[in-house]
């Protein structure tokens, strides 16, 4: 819809005719209502002025001219961010891209946040350069990413800790770069510790806070802080700095000739089947939660069996007796931090929106497309529970003889 | 002992409790110590447990009562660097298996002597494992734990390295009369103090500035907006009255996200 504030020609018709059924209620005058008494509107009658601010019209402008209220929508529109361009850099400060799922992970973004401080605050022209192994699904031009050298080949995919210090050596040989960052979780916390042993300089771990000439560091218990000198080298902590927001970054592929990494030590037979009902509920990366209105309780169970899900609840699905409390999600049970949640006939109260606000990709099964779940979600299947788990069912089932059939 | 016994190494420093700072054995390494003592009675194994610093803590003796024969110390002071005294040990001993924690509960808990010892002696490091399953052949089977309670598994040859996570199993209970009987022999390697250390100053861990709410408008009526506007979460895709539509839809993303297991996901974790 426009942004315009358009003239409705019938209101404005209405507005004119006294005679017009409508026309009292329109104009904003008290009507007799069916006692015969005089009933006035007691809400404010709003506006939305031409920037989408809501304005009080006193005087009936807006109505005398006929000004339609429904065409009318506030506007959402993002005001293009300035590009922050770094002509020939001088110098390089590196970042190790972690990524969930093909996403930048928010500590990451913090990490970048740093390194875009410590390049600007540099007199000669400073380039972040993001280092990556794999693919990125979602556009990154505000994370904070001057130069982005992408490395993609078998040697890099699955876990290959060993491989990507090789790469990180050979980047750091190439380029020099003043600093390397790197978030102090998961995977990356390895590898910046292996690349720190690898380059013979000492890391310095867990920092939150990098001032002119020493960091602020965290010690393993979480009990002491450590102030020392820079190191080339640094893990940051989640929260160290405020990720990017004001600029747009040019993120210009970079390339390099390197040698693939030989002989690794380590080798990835992969992840794992765990049973997914033994994973706490706060750590579960895929949750199908079930709410007032299942029907089928062992059409549930099935369904996060054969998907792989944890399951979860809400309150009036535990408190009926449906599913244990040690499942229940949202402000009095657990507070999950699902990648995936799936929401199955659950209206979603704040209290159980509060449990699920860490989640990132939100699935709603409801036959209510006007509940507040809906508005949270990122997918919206609207219909009856049972159908529509029944069908996923039967496409998993479908898919997957298909597939061994594909394989054979 | 058996020619071809395993010779397993566990590194184990002194713990801290977190809530009363009461010294105690450092529970990683206490699980590290478990998973030695757990494994199968067939591999003939022979655990060593190995620390660096000064042989009179009271808290070493927990490791004892654990039902080890002896605990190595290697004594130095808090100033000495760790690696220069385990390095020369572990070389000369050679053992096949080294166990330790992931990061130390005192001191500065870096995380980093098993890579450092790793690069040393010139073995490969598994980092964060949960559990041993078989060591054949001359090659172990390790699970290593993920967050969100997953297990990867990992082959790697002997000798090598391993850091122990605290989703390993719990480890058992220090038996008193053990952990009073038990022997603690001393050596006196020569020592080196650690110089970079010297350099920091350590203070009781401050409280991290709260991140406060990042209001990025530039208008009043934008700030006005995000101070009192809900979440609107740009509502996403909505499909209706179509089963077969939704499931469909229901599967692609799951399968673009790559949390469905039995089928092949393109999404990385
Ligand atoms: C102090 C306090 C703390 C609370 N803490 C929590 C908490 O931690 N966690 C929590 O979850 N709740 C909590 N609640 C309760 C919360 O307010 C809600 O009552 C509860 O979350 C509602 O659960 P529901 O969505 O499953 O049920 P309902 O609100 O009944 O919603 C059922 C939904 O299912 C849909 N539906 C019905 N039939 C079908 C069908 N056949 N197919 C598809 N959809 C269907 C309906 O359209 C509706 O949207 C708390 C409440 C209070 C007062
Ligand atoms: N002084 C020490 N003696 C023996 N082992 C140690 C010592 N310091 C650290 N370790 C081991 O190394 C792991 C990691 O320690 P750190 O690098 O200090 O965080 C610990 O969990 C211990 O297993």
């Amino acid at each position: 819809m426009s942004d315009l504030n358009r003239r409705d020609p019938r209101l404005a018709w209405i507005l004119r005719n006294r005679l017009h059924p409508r026309h009292g209620e329109l104009s904003g005058q008290p009507t007799r209502g069916p006692t015969g008494l005089l009933r006035k509107n007691p809400r404010p009658q709003w506006q939305y002025g031409p920037s989408g601010v809501r304005r009080l019209d006193r005087l009936q402008r807006g109505a005398a001219a006929g000004v339609s209220r429904l065409s009318v929508n506030k506007r959402h529109e993002q005001p293009a961010l300035p590009v922050h361009r770094v002509g020939e850099p001088q110098a390089y400060i590196a970042v190790w891209l972690q990524t969930s799922g093909g996403r930048l992970t928010p500590h990451c973004k913090d990490v970048l946040g740093q390194a875009q401080q410590l390049a600007v605050a540099r007199e000669e022209p400073t380039a972040v350069l993001g280092v990556l192994c794999g693919e990125l699904k979602d556009p990154v031009d505000g994370a904070g990413i001057d130069r982005l050298l992408q490395v993609n080949g078998e040697a890099y995919d699955g876990y290959q800790p060993e491989a990507w210090t090789t790469l990180c050596t050979q980047v750091d040989a190439a380029l020099q770069p003043l600093c390397w960052l790197l978030p102090d979780s998961g995977t990356s916390a390895e590898l910046g510790r292996r690349l720190g042993v690898n380059l013979g300089e000492r890391p310095a771990t867990g920092v939150w806070k990098i001032d002119a000439d020493t960091v602020l560091a965290r010690n393993g218990a979480g009990n002491l802080d450590i102030s020392r000198p820079r190191s080339r080298v640094m893990l940051l902590l989640e929260e160290c700095a405020l990720p990017c927001g004001e600029f747009r970054y040019e993120v210009r592929p970079m390339t390099l000739t390197l040698t693939a990494p030989t002989g690794t030590r380590l080798e990835d037979l992969g992840p794992v089947a765990v049973d997914p009902a033994e994973i706490p509920l706060a750590e579960a990366e895929f949750i199908l939660a079930a709410g007032n209105g299942v029907r089928d309780w062992p059409q549930f169970h099935r369904a996060a069996s054969v998907l792989g899900a944890s399951e979860g609840a809400s309150r009036v699905a535990v408190d009926d007796g449906f599913m244990p409390r040690n499942r229940q999600v949202g402000a009095t049970g657990t507070w999950v931090s699902a990648r995936v949640y799936i929401a199955v006939g659950i209206s979603g109260a704040v209290q159980h929106l509060q449990g699920i606000s860490k989640c990132e990709q939100v699935i709603a099964i409801n036959r209510d497309a006007d509940c507040d779940m809906v508005k949270r979600a990122n997918l919206t299947a609207i219909g009856d529970s049972g159908d529509i788990l029944a069908a996923l069912l039967q496409l998993v089932a479908t898919r997957a003889t298909r597939e061994v059939s594909d394989a054979a | 002992m058996l020619p071809d016994a395993l010779n397993i190494a566990v590194l184990v420093s002194q713990g801290r409790h977190p809530v009363s700072g009461r010294a105690r054995r450092a529970h990683q390494d206490a699980c590290a110590l478990e998973l030695a003592l757990c494994l199968p009675q067939a591999l003939a194994t022979n655990v060593r447990a190995i620390h660096a610093g000064d042989p009179g803590q009271e808290a070493l003796r927990d490791y004892l009562g654990m039902g080890i024969d002896g605990l190595t110390v290697l004594s130095q002071t808090a100033e000495d660097d760790a690696l220069a005294v385990l390095h020369p040990y572990l070389a000369e001993q050679r053992p096949d298996v080294l166990l330790t924690g992931v990061r130390a509960e005192c001191g500065e808990g870096s995380g980093l002597l098993p890579y450092l010892l790793a690069d040393r002696l010139d073995w490969p490091l598994v980092t964060g494992i949960a559990a041993i399953e078989r060591i054949e052949n001359g090659a172990a089977s390790l699970l290593q734990a993920l967050p969100r309670g997953q297990r990867r598994r990992v082959r790697v040859s002997l000798p090598f390295v391993a850091s122990v996570e605290s989703a390993a199993a719990e480890p058992r209970q220090v038996a008193f009369a053990r952990a009073r009987r038990g022997r603690i022999t001393g050596l006196t390697p020569a020592t080196e103090i650690d110089q970079a250390r010297t350099e920091w100053t350590l203070s009781a861990a401050r409280p991290r500035p709260k991140r406060l709410k990042v209001t990025t408008a530039r208008t009043a009526a934008d700030r006005l907006r995000q101070a009192t506007a809900k979440a609107q979460g740009s509502t996403g895709q909505i499909i209706r009255d179509d089963p077969q539509a939704a499931a469909k839809a229901i599967y692609e993303l799951l399968v673009e996200e790559g949390v469905l297991r039995n089928t092949q996901g393109t999404g990385r974790v």
